[in-house]
């Protein structure tokens, strides 16, 4: 058995006399990206999209935030934080951030030969943005030019 | 870019269709593991990692086997009752803790 989300929520919503929620929905599936080295000598990136920050730096808001947050690798996780409209969620994450933040299995990756190198910094953004016209304007361009800023090769991407 | 997203809400990767994706059957909030499971974690981002290389062409979502242990978090996440568990939407800085907010102002990003 899997949750349907979207109806569950769809439904949900409906019953407190809300709007419902617009999803978003792929036109068309979009083609798989040729690798052009093996894994082991690629650069890998991260996008989490579960509101992380790290100790220092300014939370997010939850009215459409499109900013991201560049967190250093050797950032210990105990100094890494949350902030995400549905906090919910956020229980466990804030007691042990690897089980959304992957910030140590990274490092695991990197230091056992998995991949040739992973980015000195994991970008953060808060998934709860109402306005897909927002992501797709704002946001998923910042994201693409920090990849390629970072060199990286591929990326693993971490809805929350 | 070659991506894999790493996630547990099927439906929503259904809708979106991303062109690479492992899926884990966990409460939201867990993507990337089990709580201080060192070897769940490791596992399922391995299993990612992995993914970029397969020759399976046609898969795009990849089931990983992980078992969360008991069930019942699937009863109350299909539940269509209850209130709305959205934090109010404003544009104030949500930190986790107080003292995040002298820390952001020590480092002047507040």
């Amino acid at each position: 058995m899997t949750v349907d989300y979207i109806d569950v929520i769809r439904q949900r919503y409906q019953n407190l006399g809300y709007q419902p929620y617009r999803w978003f929905k792929a036109d068309a599936e979009v083609q798989k990206c040729n690798l052009h080295l093996p894994v082991k000598e690629s650069r890998l990136g991260l996008l989490s999209t579960s509101g992380a920050y790290a100790v220092g730096q300014k939370a997010f808001h939850y009215k459409d935030d499109t900013s991201i947050r560049k967190i250093k690798k050797k950032t210990t996780p105990e100094d890494i934080h949350f902030s995400h409209i549905t906090e919910n969620y956020l229980v466990n994450a804030r007691k042990d951030p690897n089980c959304i933040f992957p910030i140590n299995q990274l490092n695991y990756l990197e230091s056992n030969g998995y991949v040739k190198s992973v980015a000195d910094e994991i970008l953060s953004c808060m998934g709860g943005i109402y306005s897909q016209r927002r992501v797709l304007n704002e946001l998923a361009p910042v994201i693409l030019s920090e990849f390629r800023r970072q060199e990286v090769n591929i990326a693993l991407l971490i809805p929350m | 870019m070659p991506t894999v997203c790493v996630g547990s809400a099927l439906d929503i990767f259904q809708s979106g269709k991303p062109p690479r994706a492992v899926f884990t059957n966990y409460p939201l909030g867990h993507s990337a593991g089990r709580p201080f499971d060192t070897e769940d974690q490791i596992s399922i981002i391995k299993s990612a990692l992995d993914l970029f290389e397969s020759n399976v062409s046609e898969t795009r979502i990849h089931f990983l086997s992980n078992d969360w242990g008991e069930p019942t978090w699937q009863v109350e996440a299909s539940s269509t009752e209850g209130i709305d568990t959205r934090e109010e939407r404003d544009d104030t800085p949500q930190f986790q803790e107080e003292s995040d907010i002298l820390a952001a102002k020590a480092t002047g990003q507040l």
